[in-house]
Formats: structure tokens, sequence, C-alpha cells
């Protein structure tokens, strides 16, 4: 069994708690955005992955995360740099960040897209398959809009991205 | 080569990977500003989210190459972007054109037709560009190019659909494109060449040879054209080699407005 140190558990814990600027429900672990945590004594040094390039909450992020490891107590010296390499993929939200996303109204991304790119999500409130596609770009840059024919109610879904496309 | 330190140890190296940054920085920078320009304009709403949306992916992108800039030693990343003139900068003059007659605040007279192919043709060409980077003999860039097909895939993705529609649709749309075609085929060979290093690029291993390149964006054209009831004219660079540092007059007022709050204090802190 690996041992994963109690301050970088700790860290993780903060991290749980720092939700992407823009949807509430979901934290930054959930999006898969935290690939790795480095603890030196009073110090953390956390890398992440931006999952799109102009996403402008980016900066966000990353002073939101800092401030909130600096809560802990022994956190002096909280750092975030953003790398591509691995690129964020959609397949890296988690489990339960699915489950958040659709507490919040938006569909996770698909698992998988079909051969020609093409995708499907089902609605997030009534579960119905019977959904179309509005506009493939949505509000934000990792969104996409598309319409419930059984609830009629219109949604978001997270755009899928993955190396293959 | 891994990073920007053993990049930087040989000058020669260091030469071509920064020329070749340059004008992929200067393309999508200039590009995203162009498009950015038909915000509230675009013909419905929903081409109005998905253009902006499109076009903050591709400042993203140009963000990232100023950045490698930055991490090789030629300057802060902002000033990059905003602060060099006209003479310096290596984008295709094709992508600085204004949109149409007239000014986005007072009375544009903006050419939907022409964006389309103006945006389609150069999607094509950067994916053809972006798929070589991916094996790039620099690492960062290798990297930075994963990242950036995976939203390239959808800003082709729409903008072949738009193409394809508008040159098969009814009334005065086939014509309209056929003569943005014509206007984009008369400067498309400045976005395809890598101007007078690009045989050093290649040679280092840092991209494919622009001869192989523009084949392969030609190979696609073809798919696309072969259907339809139109044929692609020559390319050609009919204004000059913006590789070369060669501009209009249209770079000059877009880097005018685009540097207008950077210079009013450019230490002010974003």
């Amino acid at each position: 069994m690996s041992l994963v140190s109690t301050s970088e558990q700790s860290v993780r814990e903060m991290l749980a708690l720092v939700k992407d600027p823009e949807i509430d429900s979901v934290s930054v672990l959930d999006l898969g955005m935290v690939e790795n945590i480095a603890v030196a004594e009073s110090s953390v040094h956390v890398e992440m992955l931006p999952t799109f390039m102009g996403c402008p909450a980016l900066e966000i992020i990353k002073t939101n995360v800092e401030n909130k490891l600096l809560e802990l107590e022994w956190v002096e010296k909280a750092n975030v740099t953003f790398i591509y390499h691995p690129a964020w993929t959609s397949e890296r939200i988690t489990t339960e960040g699915r489950e958040r996303l659709k507490e919040f109204g938006i569909a996770p991304p698909p698992e998988k897209p079909g051969p020609d790119g093409a995708w499907h999500v089902d609605c997030p409130y009534c579960h119905s398959t019977y959904t179309t596609m509005e506009n493939i770009f949505g509000p934000t840059a990792c969104r996409s809009i598309l319409y419930c024919k059984q609830c009629k109610n219109p949604f978001e879904a997270m755009k899928p991205v993955s190396t293959m496309m | 080569m891994k990073s920007a330190q053993e990049a930087q140890a040989d000058p020669k190296y260091k030469t071509a990977v920064t020329e070749l940054l340059y004008q992929l920085a200067d393309d999508d920078f200039i590009i995203a500003f162009r498009g950015s320009e038909w915000l509230g304009l675009a013909p419905h709403i929903e081409e109005d989210v998905a253009f902006s949306s499109i076009n903050q992916d591709t400042m993203g992108h140009a963000a990232i190459y100023y950045q490698l800039l930055e991490a090789l030693g030629e300057g802060d990343a902002d000033a990059l972007a905003h602060d060099r003139e006209a003479g310096q900068r290596k984008n295709a003059i094709l992508l600085e054109e204004v949109n149409g007659p007239g000014h986005y605040l007072k009375k544009p007279l903006y050419d939907w037709a022409f964006a389309v192919v103006r945006h389609y043709f150069y999607a094509q060409a950067k994916k053809v560009r972006i798929e070589s980077l991916k094996n790039s003999s620099y690492q960062p860039l290798a990297d930075a190019a994963v990242k950036i097909n995976m939203e390239l895939y959808y800003h082709l993705l729409h903008w072949k659909t738009w193409f394809t529609q508008l040159v098969t649709a009814k009334g005065e749309a086939p014509e309209r494109m056929k003569n943005a075609i014509d206007k984009v085929c008369e400067d498309m060979e400045g976005v395809l060449t890598l101007g007078p290093k690009g045989a050093n690029m290649a040679a280092l291993g840092l991209i494919e040879e622009e001869k192989l390149l523009t084949q392969r964006w030609h190979n696609e054209m073809e798919k696309v054209f072969e259907p339809l009831p139109i044929s692609l004219p020559p390319v050609q660079a009919k204004r000059g080699n913006g590789r070369e540092g060669v501009h209009t007059e249209d770079l000059n007022s877009a880097l005018a407005t685009l540097g207008e709050v950077y210079k009013q204090d450019p230490v002010a802190s974003w």
C-alpha cells in the first residue's frame, strides 16, 4: 500500500473545497484538474491542468487554490502552476464530479463519442435520452447547449475533449 | 529538446523555434482579434456564442505560444502580444485584413462569406500544422499542440459546416461564397508558408516541410470541394509574405486598437 503523507492528504482535503468559479457544485479535484502535489516543509506546489486554454477562470482558480492552501496552519507558501502535459481531457472528471455536474444542471461529458465524432448525452433533469444539440459552443469554452424534448428544458453539457480527436 | 534551457543553449535551434513560435502566435492573435470584431454582428445569436467561444480559444492558443516565447527569453508574453510593431509581426497578411468596410462600432459592412471562408481555410491549415507539431522536436511545443488540437477539432467542424452549407445554399450565398473563395485564395499562400527560415525548422525536426504541409492542406480541401459545384482556385501570396514582416495598413490599425488599453499603463496587473 502506498503511503500518502498526512500533509498531502490535508492539501487534498482543502482542494476539494475549491470549486469551479462558474459551477459551484464541482471542485477542481472533481474536474480532474490537479495533476501533482509537492509538499516541502511549509511550502506546497500544485501542478494543475487547464481545461480549455482560453478559459478566463484559470487565474481565478489559481488564486483560489493558493489562498485556500494558505488557510492550512502549516502552510506558509502555496504556489500553483498550469502545465500542458498530460493534456486535460474530459475523461478526467471523477464519478463524483459527473454526479455533481448533473446537480448543477449540466450533463457530464459522454464517456464515448461516436466514431464520426458525434456525441449524445441524456437530460440532466429528467434523464430522457430524447435530446437535441442546439449549439456545440456554449456560455463557456467547456460547455455546449442542448435541449430536452421530453421535459422541454434547455440544458448544458460539458464538451467531450480527448486526445483521440 | 526537452526544455527552454536546452533550446537556449543551441543558438541555431533557438533561432528556428523562436521564428516558428512567432508565426504561430501572431497568426492566432490577429485572427482571434478579427473574429472578435464580429461580436454582436454574427448572423444569429447561436453563432455569436459559438464564434466568440472560438475566438476566446484561439486567443488562448496565441497566449500559450507567447508564453513559450517568454520561456525562451524573448521577453514578457503580454509585451510580445501588445507591444511589437507591425514590421516585427510574422502573421500572414490574409489574417490581418479587415472584416469588410466600416467599423464595428459605427457602420460595419462586414462580409459573412469572407469570414466563413477565411476562418475555414485557416482552421484547416492550422489543423495540418498542429498535427505535425504534435511530433515536434521541441517538447514544450509538442505538448501545447496536443492541447490545442482538442479545441481546434471543434473549430474546424464548425467552419466546415458553415462552408459546405453556404456553398450549396439557395439564393445569393453561393455567388458570395465564390467571391470570398477567390479573395481568400489570393493571399492563402501567405498562411501556408513557413517563410524563408522554414527549411531550417524542418531540418531541426520542429515541424515538417512546408511542401508536405501545403500538400496535406490541398488534399483536405479536395475532399471537401469534390462533391461541391465549385473548385478551388490556385493559392497565391499577392500582397507579400507576412512571415518576412511585410504587412498592410490593416495590421497597423488593428494593433492600435488592440494595444490601446495595454499602452495606457503597461505595468498594470490585470
